[in-house]
């Protein structure tokens, strides 16, 4: 299965609206939203029947009974997450805990434990195509986790497939590392702002560091022709495939608000994606 | 008073609206969270830059001393730490810096030390100080380097403007931890709306007074003002969409110092946000 992975540093230039276009181009048995902590792919790419659901369990969470507290301190004194609070009984800070379980071993009065917590919920359909996403709970942190646990139940249910389409999140960080593994390729949609740019050349050193190739495209390429020929001439200078341009488009705005993606209706934006599209398929196969 | 710009979605517009609130202030301090991706200084363009590596503490193994016990390994939640070959390895990209290995290890085989994550920067544009958080490219988690920034706020401005990164997981919760007020920006389309009520779930979760900033305006319906009326959430102002402001701020341009409109736009936000925290304070001391 080769996976083509869709990131953009920057968040908002489009990913998720080009990312459902190629599903609906390349006709992907197998795709993925890895935006844990912002998804929106299942907004345009409906769904015949109901997923499969599954809990996903981050680290545990550290809990004080306060029975048998001795209030001595060493949990708050060893914590590095700032995670306990002293006070007329000693607490454990949900939100800031990483559950690491250092207070539990040094608590000399086993008053602290370790429970399990749900830190998002999985979702599956897996009919004659494979959606896998999933939706990060609020206040949980390990969305680099979810991310490689979303890509894991694509695979397992979807095997002999050519092609996986993964729309990737904003950023660098976790979630955006964890989605780099395993990709075959990287399409970065970029955007002609100047913000743009700085973010498309941290996002591209990034898969370059884990050792993925990269194809750049850019959107709404009209709304700053002076930033699009910067992108291409960055590209041509560090000799990165340039997947093509898409122009801003308002039709392309109604289409995401109607729940469509933009090569279901005819338009300037669907139109240019699927040159776009094209020439992603060629660079990926080359 | 310190107000966090978030909105779950990318690019609905946080950088703009902090930036520009930042400049129509008197005097402001602009907090740049976004760690993976910071644009705010490209815009203010900040000079005096006085520049901190930001590390972290990860550990590090005394061969001689190490027996090979595995006790470490066991306790790693993270499974940062691994017994290979005689040899014990540590992997620093998923290290929490917890410290429990180096706390646990019976032959004291195991000490910290201190690993480059990235940077913080700071900075002066007009009335504006400038704070910028960078990540250092591969690196997993910003986490520490907003820590660092948040706590050491010294700076004693009316205003402090935090600048987050995008969706609701631990960065966004840590930029706002210690904000009063907390501004949402949300652009008119299903996906603005739908990460919007996550931004929003996590701003209630956290118990913080907040409102929206609609951005990208348009003739007809606003599917981001439809859900604030629903919800009943309080709409601090409205930037329409315009191919002039979209110029700009794609240049790096602050739209507030180039054009007396969109000061006076910026301005009176500036106006009814700070009346929305002195409310707050008010009736939630």
């Amino acid at each position: 299965m080769k996976q083509l992975l869709i990131l953009s540093g920057k968040g908002g230039t489009g990913k998720t609206t080009i990312a459902s276009a190629f599903i609906k181009l390349s006709d992907a048995k197998a795709y993925a939203d890895c935006d844990v902590d912002a998804p929106n792919l299942h907004l345009v790419m409906h769904q015949p029947s109901e997923p499969e659901m599954t809990d996903y369990y981050g680290l545990p969470k550290a809990e004080i009974n306060p029975d048998s507290c001795v209030k001595c301190d060493l949990c708050r004194q060893n914590c590095r997450f700032d995670a306990i609070n002293a006070g007329a009984e000693y607490k454990v800070d949900y939100y800031a805990c990483e559950g690491c379980g250092v207070c539990e071993a040094v608590c000399p009065a086993g008053a602290v434990f370790l429970k399990p917590a749900v830190a998002g919920e999985l979702m599956l359909h897996a009919g004659d195509k494979v959606f896998s996403t999933a939706e990060l709970t609020m206040g949980s942190g390990t969305s680099g986790k979810l991310v490689a646990e979303v890509k894991k139940q694509m695979k397992a249910a979807a095997q002999d497939i050519d092609l996986a389409i993964i729309d990737g999140s904003p950023g660098i960080g976790c979630p955006v590392i964890a989605s780099l593994s395993g990709a075959d390729m990287v399409l970065i949609v970029a955007e002609p702002s100047i913000s743009g740019i700085s973010d498309m050349e941290r996002i591209i050193k990034t898969a370059e560091k884990f050792q993925t190739k990269v194809a750049v495209c850019i959107n709404k390429y009209d709304t700053n022709i002076e930033n699009t020929e910067k992108i291409r001439s960055f590209c041509q200078k560090y000799e990165l495939p340039f997947a093509g341009v898409i122009p801003f488009d308002p039709d392309a705005i109604k289409a995401i608000n109607n729940a469509q993606s933009i090569i279901d209706i005819d338009c300037a934006a669907g139109r240019a994606a699927k040159e776009v599209f094209n020439t992603t398929i060629k660079i990926l196969n080359a | 008073m310190k107000i966090a710009v978030l909105s779950g979605k990318g690019g609905t517009g946080k950088t703009l609206v902090s930036v520009n609130l930042a400049s129509v202030a008197k005097e402001a301090v602009y907090i740049d969270c976004d760690v993976e991706e910071p644009n705010g200084h490209l815009f203010f363009k900040p000079e005096d830059i006085e520049s901190k590596d930001i590390s972290v503490r990860i550990p590090f193994a005394d061969v001689d001393r190490c027996n090979g016990c595995r006790k470490c390994v066991d306790f790693c939640k993270f499974n940062a730490l691994a017994y290979i070959s005689n040899k014990l390895i540590v992997f620093d990209e998923v290290c929490h810096s917890c410290g429990g290995c180096t706390l646990f290890c019976p032959e004291k085989a195991l000490s910290e030390k201190e690993k480059i994550i990235g940077k913080v920067q700071k900075g002066v544009s007009g009335n504006v100080t400038i704070i910028t958080g960078i990540l250092n490219i591969g690196e997993v988690s910003g986490v520490p380097i907003i820590k660092t920034i948040l706590n050491s706020i010294n700076e004693d401005k009316e205003f402090t403007f935090i600048d987050c990164p995008p969706g609701s997981a631990c960065t966004v919760m840590e930029s706002i931890k210690d904000a009063d007020y907390c501004i949402m920006v949300a652009e008119p389309t299903l996906f603005g709306v739908h990460n919007l009520n996550m931004v929003y779930k996590l701003v209630s979760l956290f118990d913080k007074p907040h409102g929206v900033v609609l951005n990208k305006c348009l003739e007809g319906e606003n599917p981001a003002e439809k859900f604030c009326i629903e919800k009943g959430i309080k709409v601090l102002g409205k930037i329409p969409f315009e191919s002039e402001l979209g110029i700009l701020n794609s240049d790096a341009l602050i739209a507030a110092r180039e054009n007396e409109k969109y000061r006076d736009m910026f301005f009176s936000l500036l106006q009814i946000v700070t009346k929305e925290v002195q409310h707050e304070t008010i009736i939630n001391p």
